[in-house]
């Protein structure tokens, strides 16, 4: 396998690429290649450079410096349309398509065929068809508008709207990351299929069992370097993530000792709207409970049916000993219940109001009277616990939007320990932010333990869940029933 | 040097809406046929009469637009308490009565709106257009399609421009909106519920997360708003001595626009009393100036039209490079 894979011919290659923006160095001397009918996957933290190298492959960005090589021929793409005529196509994260419009028409946007500016309907329906057949998904009807289509089946429509025209290059940002577990099987047996069809896909994804799964090589981007490019076989999850992280890895997950007490929390086949199946699950004092699982899995709907956010629809809910099903966000709050929202930046965070304001407003009752405020005693507190948590902010009425990514979702983090939640459900709480700022959260998850706090902590990986795991010893992996559970070795 | 820039910033953004109340001063106080007449004491006062009904409207439409909503419906109610007002008088109950149940009527049209808008999950665009229709039809009907004549009473004595006793100086209207001006810009600012207005304008989703109750807040905030516009109904009918259906048709544009101009986002989560209030008396001076100027009306509404763009576009300029500048 190994060398069948290293006879395939050099597709692509980036050579010494460069970029800053500013004085951030995004890219500093990356080199990568790309073999014909390879899937190749771009890994790293955000902010490592991935988006970048694969905008300048685009045509949207241009690099300081470099060359980059298409099938041996000096390859400047000045746009994306040159780019894609040069046979290199993307699909972005999030999905591009006009719900109005019907496939076929998503599909040819922008590369319509017409004659003197009058569609062409049959050569277009034959192009369409094509290009659906090419990935064995001819069964989707052409003329349906796509909003109704599921989302698994969008993105469907949105790969074979990459394949319009001739593709050598199919770049691949997060597809899965609004997937579920069946569609994003579905995608692996598509990328298969233009694997043997030649195509090479560039595959950027923050979910590693998946990567391992696709993947024949690897290059992993830190800090706008190129730490390292393999083959798939020959790295383990643990080596990606140390890759991906750095040295501080080793530092990241504290070891503290701590006792595990009473249960606080108990679900006996709960299930939310949203959820597939029925959930049991137990909480204790001092635990810190790791979730793992794909998004789609039930690890969100989960901790969401529990907080009151999704109604229940069956099943019973007990905390601290007391029957409680129905309950609404305030009831669980005023229950010890705090909730770390997994999308800091549409639900987490208000980013418009001020570090003061995000901090306290789920527990304003320590400053008021009457129902007015007092922002002065609310001001100092809220100096007190910014240096706790180590913001890093001006001024405690700065907006949020200001602040890093890190420092943002120790804002969200921090109300948390403001409203001294006892049951503390932590969705995804080191998403998309700087290593530091991650260990600095993995830290204060220890303390909480220490202090008996019940943590409920979910995590895509179950690497990262089983290093949690050194915290205390006390940890129970829980996927939803029926579904894939990622490899545990 | 960053805090002190900060400082600077946050002075600028003080002092941006009155920055154009006092350009619209300035400006209208140096045109020599104008100046004498404009800056007389007299005229100053008739034109914080004629804010009173915008301002007050504004007072609750500054709530509702900081929660990220919309009141289209401000201007109907404003004219169906009024016709509520003169038809209780009418009818002998005593002006205290009236006032209060023309206060109430719009309590209730802005508590439906609320309803409306929480139970149907209907953007409150819609639910306020339709409320605009059926207010407005509602004052119709119960006037008979015409002007409703009530006798004379103390209410009417409210919005009088030379008020007795002579040492109040301003009309008791003006006064009753400047006391519940500072009220509200204190709830606003102040006040736990102010907080969660706030929030639920700023992120909806965050602030269900924080456990504030959105369906309780919403309602009050568009009751409020209502309540308002009732009181705004009542100064509407104090003005004119009759109910009249037809009243201030449009004027909950003027109301917006005012909020708008003072700093408030439509998007929600920002907005202020205290800016709300300079935008009404920006449009006041600038209506008051053109009139006397002799220019015609058509003239006065492009200004404010160019104003209300010109004042938004700086607006979001000036957060642009707050974003930038951090």
């Amino acid at each position: 396998m190994l060398e069948s894979l290293s006879s395939y011919p050099v597709l692509l290659q980036m050579e010494q690429i460069s970029k800053s923006f500013g004085a951030t160095r995004a890219l500093d001397a990356v080199n990568f290649d790309l073999r014909r009918g390879e899937v190749h996957a771009l890994i790293g933290e955000n902010g490592a450079g991935k988006s970048t190298l694969v905008k300048i492959l685009s045509g949207a960005l241009k690099p300081d410096s470099g060359r980059m090589r298409l099938e041996g021929s000096p390859f400047f793409p000045l746009n994306p349309l040159n780019s894609r005529k040069s046979g290199i196509s993307m699909i972005y994260q999030e999905l591009n398509l006009a719900p109005d419009l019907t496939v076929e028409e998503n599909i040819m946007l922008g590369r319509e065929i017409h004659r003197l500016g009058f569609l062409q309907r049959k050569k277009t329906l034959q192009e369409v068809r094509r290009a659906l057949e090419l990935i064995h998904h001819s069964e989707i009807h052409p003329h349906l508008p796509v909003k109704k289509l599921s989302v698994g089946v969008k993105q469907i429509v949105e790969i074979s709207r990459a394949l319009v025209g001739e593709t050598k290059i199919l770049v691949m940002d997060e597809p899965t990351s609004s997937l579920t577990l069946e569609d994003t099987k579905r995608l692996f047996e598509i990328i298969g299929r233009l694997k043997d069809q030649g195509v090479s896909i560039i595959y950027i994804s923050h979910f590693l069992e998946e990567v391992q799964e696709v993947a024949d090589r690897f290059t992993v981007l830190r800090d706008g370097k190129k730490i390292h490019t393999g083959p798939m076989e020959d790295a383990s999850l643990d080596d990606l993530v140390q890759m991906m992280v750095g040295q501080k890895f080793v530092e990241m997950f504290p070891r503290v000792e701590h006792t595990v007490g009473d249960v606080l929390l108990r679900l006996n086949g709960l299930k939310g709207r949203k959820m597939q199946a029925g959930v049991d699950l137990s909480l204790r004092r001092g635990e810190i409970l790791g979730v793992a699982g794909l998004i789609g899995a039930g690890r969100t709907e989960t901790l969401r049916a529990v907080f009151g956010l999704d109604h229940i629809e069956r099943g019973s809910l007990t905390v601290g000993g007391v029957k409680s099903i129905k309950g609404a966000a305030w009831t669980r709050i005023s229950q010890g219940m705090g909730l770390l929202s997994e999308d800091r930046q549409e639900e987490g965070l208000a980013l418009s109001l001020s570090i003061a304001d995000n901090l306290t407003l789920s527990c304003f009752s320590p400053y008021q009277r009457f129902g007015l405020l007092n922002l002065k005693r609310r001001k100092k507190v809220v100096e007190k616990n910014i240096e706790r948590i180590k913001i890093k902010a001006q001024d405690p009425h700065q907006p949020v939007f200001t602040l890093s990514g890190g420092n943002q979702q120790k804002v969200a983090f921090g109300r948390l320990l403001h409203q001294n939640a006892e049951i503390l459900l932590l969705d995804e709480p080191t998403r998309g932010i700087d290593v530091l700022s991650k260990s600095q959260i993995y830290e204060w998850m220890g303390k909480l333990a220490v202090e008996g706090k019940a943590i409920v902590f979910v995590n895509s990986l179950v690497s990262v869940i089983r290093s949690q795991f050194s915290i205390g010893g006390n940890l129970s992996i829980f996927v939803q029933p029926a579904n894939v559970i990622p490899k545990v070795s | 040097m960053m805090k002190e820039r900060s400082r600077i910033q946050i002075l600028i953004n003080w002092l941006g809406p009155f920055l154009g109340l006092i350009l619209v001063l300035i400006i209208f106080s140096s045109i020599p046929e104008v100046q004498d007449r404009f800056l007389r004491i007299s005229n100053l006062k008739s034109v914080a009469t004629q804010s009173v009904i915008v301002a007050l409207g504004a007072l609750g439409m500054t709530f509702v637009i900081v929660s990220g909503g919309i009141d289209l419906s401000a201007a109907s109610n404003i004219a169906l308490a009024s016709v509520i007002t003169a038809f209780a008088i009418n009818a002998g109950l005593p002006p205290l009565l009236a006032l209060l149940l023309g206060v109430w009527t719009g309590g209730i049209v802005g508590f439906a709106n609320g309803v409306l808008i929480t139970s149907l999950r209907l953007v409150p665009f819609i639910v306020t257009l339709g409320m605009l229709g059926i207010a407005r039809g509602v004052a119709k009907w119960i006037a008979g399609n015409q002007k409703i004549d009530a006798p004379i009473t103390w209410v009417n004595e409210l919005m009088a421009k030379s008020p007795r006793p002579s040492w109040m100086l301003l009309a008791p209207g003006v006064w009753i909106m400047i006391v519940l001006a500072v009220i509200m810009a204190v709830i606003l600012r102040y006040s736990v519920f102010g907080r969660h207005v706030f929030a639920i304008g700023s992120n909806e989703a965050t602030a269900r997360l924080c456990g504030i109750r959105i369906t309780q807040t919403k309602i009050l905030v568009y009751t409020l708003a209502g309540l308002f516009c009732g009181l705004g109904g009542v100064m509407e009918f104090s003005r004119l001595t009759v109910g009249d259906p037809t009243v201030a048709v449009g004027l909950e544009l003027d109301i917006i626009a005012a909020v708008v101009i003072g700093g408030g986002s439509l998007s929600g989560g920002a907005g202020s009393i205290l800016g709300s209030m300079i935008g009404v008396f920006i449009m006041s001076f600038l209506r008051n100036g053109c009139t006397m100027m002799g220019w015609p009306n058509y003239i006065q509404e492009i200004i404010i039209g160019a104003i209300i763009v010109v004042a938004v576009a700086l607006d979001q300029i000036r957060h642009k490079q707050e974003s930038v500048s951090k």
